[in-house]
């Protein structure tokens, strides 16, 4: 089956205006996303992973720049298939045509998301009454529906109630039934599972995945967490500084990762078998983004940086058709290295498991 | 590491809240255990369960409802003397889980680092005031000028750590960490645990590790103790409890950790778990010994079925 391509993001570059000068939060980002699949964005605090989703959604902060970049996004119009690049359409358009109803976004934290004054039936309905025009009597049969798709209990009786009635693990389910009202073509989930905890959080990402099988849409997640990464994602990119620094396909990166940063994030977390007396940190901290950054941003917390990395900044080198690495480790003028002796042990250790498991 | 005295005796703790005349919050449920000197033990539980709460009545930021807490040989669950009272704020000590609003941002660095010491007269001298707090702030992986700044201008994982100076400045027996990690990166998830492990190692104080993330707890945990609403359902060594789970919610809270292996993600099952159709009651439960430090909360037929 040909894939159909959704969102194509080129050379994507924000800025944002401060009072301590200029930000540059997103540096050259390309992605592409195809119907029906899933892809994680993945990098620590203040990488640019929401904020590329939000230029993807066209709701960033009144004080961003956009240097330059388009972000192609191909719905059905009527029948009709449409592109636009949302960077260059009127907010207001956004808000009439692509919100919502195109690109729906679940957010972190479903304490704050949820208005505390509107009962959440009349939240959930609200948009395909602004949409759709759908009559109030439709729209609430709807939202009964969806209620009970992501699993609620009784959703005749729960669409009378204020969000303060709900625990976090259902208000989380409500903020991904508005998500949902509308049927749109992409989801976009912002750390979905963060403020929930390992119970609730399995049920979750289950839940997403059900309905993303059910309406063949596309999602994008971000997050931090490598456990939920595994779980759900068929495609990865990893950001750092407000740049891609690997992606590839979900294999290729857990079980062949190339970038020093890559191999960091992995082994930062312990897995149930780390008997290791220490975690592996990454030393150092993100670099400042508001200084021009020369060569490689990750080279001084990089223990593998050659000469070269202080200087250009890597170009993305390709392993595979889709499996790409920004490091010069991997340029063919580069000494041979080999990956460090504990993520290589973690990554045996892995296949080993899993081979156990096939028995 | 039996033989010698626990810190901390925890005896059937129920802490109850009254919201109206007719309805109590049942949130910690006649739980007991105990901590010994310079261990580090774990508790686990979805949100709701208690875990908290009990961090929190331990150190008497709530009075406890019933029960008995013992910690240095001194009954604390009591209205206590002024001298216990202080004894315990010196020796107990917590670690918050938000570094973004447990420090008031009015306040400098050093200020709050050195609120505990000023209030408890620990030094003789402003210089040797000073000289605690660089020595700490060192310790916790910070720069001494830092003392002069403001919460503000640290980010999330430099905040924690001051968070821990804070704590550790009293050079307390017993820490509480409540969800200490929680909300930190995973990189700088690592690097706070490895610091709060190098410091165990350093002054041999014990912590009580709140969290719900099962793989770090395992990490960092010689005892862990499951909750599950208001019970403590199953406690063990790390190896009792991971190796040979018996609790049904135990074992379904182990199989819900996330895995960073995407081949065995995919495949895993969650193990579903429901308390009122599982027929399980809490409260007609007694301790079961499964062998060793492990027990399990059960009835004498539910103790059958599980372990066969």
């Amino acid at each position: 089956m040909a894939r159909e391509k959704i969102m194509e993001v080129r050379d994507l570059s924000i800025s944002f205006k401060t009072t301590s000068g200029i930000l540059n939060a997103i540096r050259g980002v390309d992605m592409d996303l195809y119907r029906g699949e899933t892809v994680a964005i993945v990098g620590e605090s203040g990488s640019g992973k929401s904020v590329t989703a939000k230029a993807m959604m066209g709701i960033l902060a009144s004080n961003a720049i956009v240097n330059s970049g388009s972000v192609k996004f191909t719905y059905d119009n009527k029948g009709v298939s449409k592109t636009v690049d949302i960077l260059k359409m009127k907010k207001s358009d956004i808000r009439r045509e692509i919100n919502g109803q195109h690109i729906a976004m679940v957010f972190q934290d479903p304490m704050t998301s949820l208005d505390p004054t509107m009962t959440i039936g009349k939240q959930i309905t609200e948009s395909m009454i602004w949409h759709y025009k759908t009559p109030k009597k439709e729209a609430e049969e709807k939202a009964i529906e969806l209620l009970s798709l992501v699993g609620i209990t009784e959703p005749e009786k729960r669409i009378k109630n204020y969000p303060h009635q709900l625990s976090g693990g259902m208000r989380q389910r409500v903020v991904i039934a508005i998500a949902m009202a509308c049927d749109p073509d992409l989801l976009i989930c912002d750390e979905p599972t963060t403020a929930l905890d390992v119970t609730i959080q399995a049920r979750i990402l289950e839940l997403i995945k059900d309905i993303q099988y059910k309406k063949n849409i596309s999602v994008i997640y971000i997050t931090h967490d490598l456990g939920v990464v595994a779980k759900v994602a068929d495609y990865v990119d990893v950001m750092y500084a407000g740049k891609l620094v690997e992606k590839g396909t979900i294999d290729e990166i857990f079980y062949e990762p190339h970038h020093p940063y890559t191999w960091g994030l992995l082994s930062a977390m312990p897995d149930l078998d780390t008997r290791d007396e220490r975690l592996y940190t990454i030393p150092g901290s993100p670099p400042n983004m508001m200084k021009p950054i020369p060569g490689d941003a990750f080279a001084p917390r990089n223990q593998y940086a050659l000469n070269i990395d202080n200087r250009l900044d890597p170009p993305m080198f390709k392993l595979t058709d889709t499996h790409y690495a920004a490091t010069w480790l991997l340029d063919e003028r580069a000494p041979k290295f080999d990956m460090p002796p504990e993520i290589a042990a973690r990554i045996a250790r892995m296949k080993k498991e899993e081979n156990h498991d096939d028995q | 590491m039996t033989t010698n005295e626990p810190l901390l005796k925890v005896e059937n703790l129920k802490q109850y809240f009254r919201i109206n005349r007719k309805y109590t919050v049942k949130a910690v449920n006649g739980v007991s255990f105990e901590i010994y000197p310079g261990e580090t033990y774990g508790l686990v539980g979805e949100s709701g369960s208690g875990k908290t709460t009990i961090g929190r009545s331990i150190i008497r930021l709530y009075d406890p409802t019933a029960g008995k807490i013992t910690f240095d040989g001194m009954d604390i669950s009591g209205k206590m003397d002024k001298p216990t009272f202080q004894k315990l704020h010196c020796n107990m000590q917590m670690i918050f889980q938000d570094p973004m609003a447990s420090l008031n941002p009015r306040k400098k660095v050093e200020q709050i680092i050195a609120q505990g010491i000023d209030i408890n007269k620990m030094y003789s001298s402003p210089a040797q005031r000073k000289e605690m707090v660089v020595k700490m702030l060192e310790e916790v992986g910070l720069d001494p000028d830092h003392a002069t700044r403001y919460p503000h201008q640290f980010s999330g994982g430099q905040r924690q750590r001051i968070g821990i100076a804070r704590a550790l400045i009293m050079n307390p027996k017993l820490v509480i960490a409540d969800e200490c990690i929680s909300a930190l990166d995973v990189s700088i998830q690592a690097q706070v645990v490895n610091l709060m492990k190098d410091i165990q190692d350093k002054t041999h104080c014990a912590y009580l590790f709140i969290a719900h993330d099962l793989s770090m707890v395992k990490y960092i945990s010689d005892r862990i103790g499951v909750l599950h609403l208001g019970h403590m359902v199953e406690t063990g060594s790390r190896e009792e409890i991971f190796d040979n789970p018996i609790h049904p919610y135990t074992k379904s809270l182990l199989s819900a950790i996330p895995s960073p292996n995407p081949r065995m993600e995919k495949r895993r099952k969650y193990m579903t778990y429901d308390y009122y159709e599982s027929g399980i009651d809490y409260e007609a439960g007694t301790e079961h010994n499964v062998g060793g430090t492990h027990m399990v909360l059960a009835t004498d037929e539910e103790f059958e079925k599980w372990t066969k």
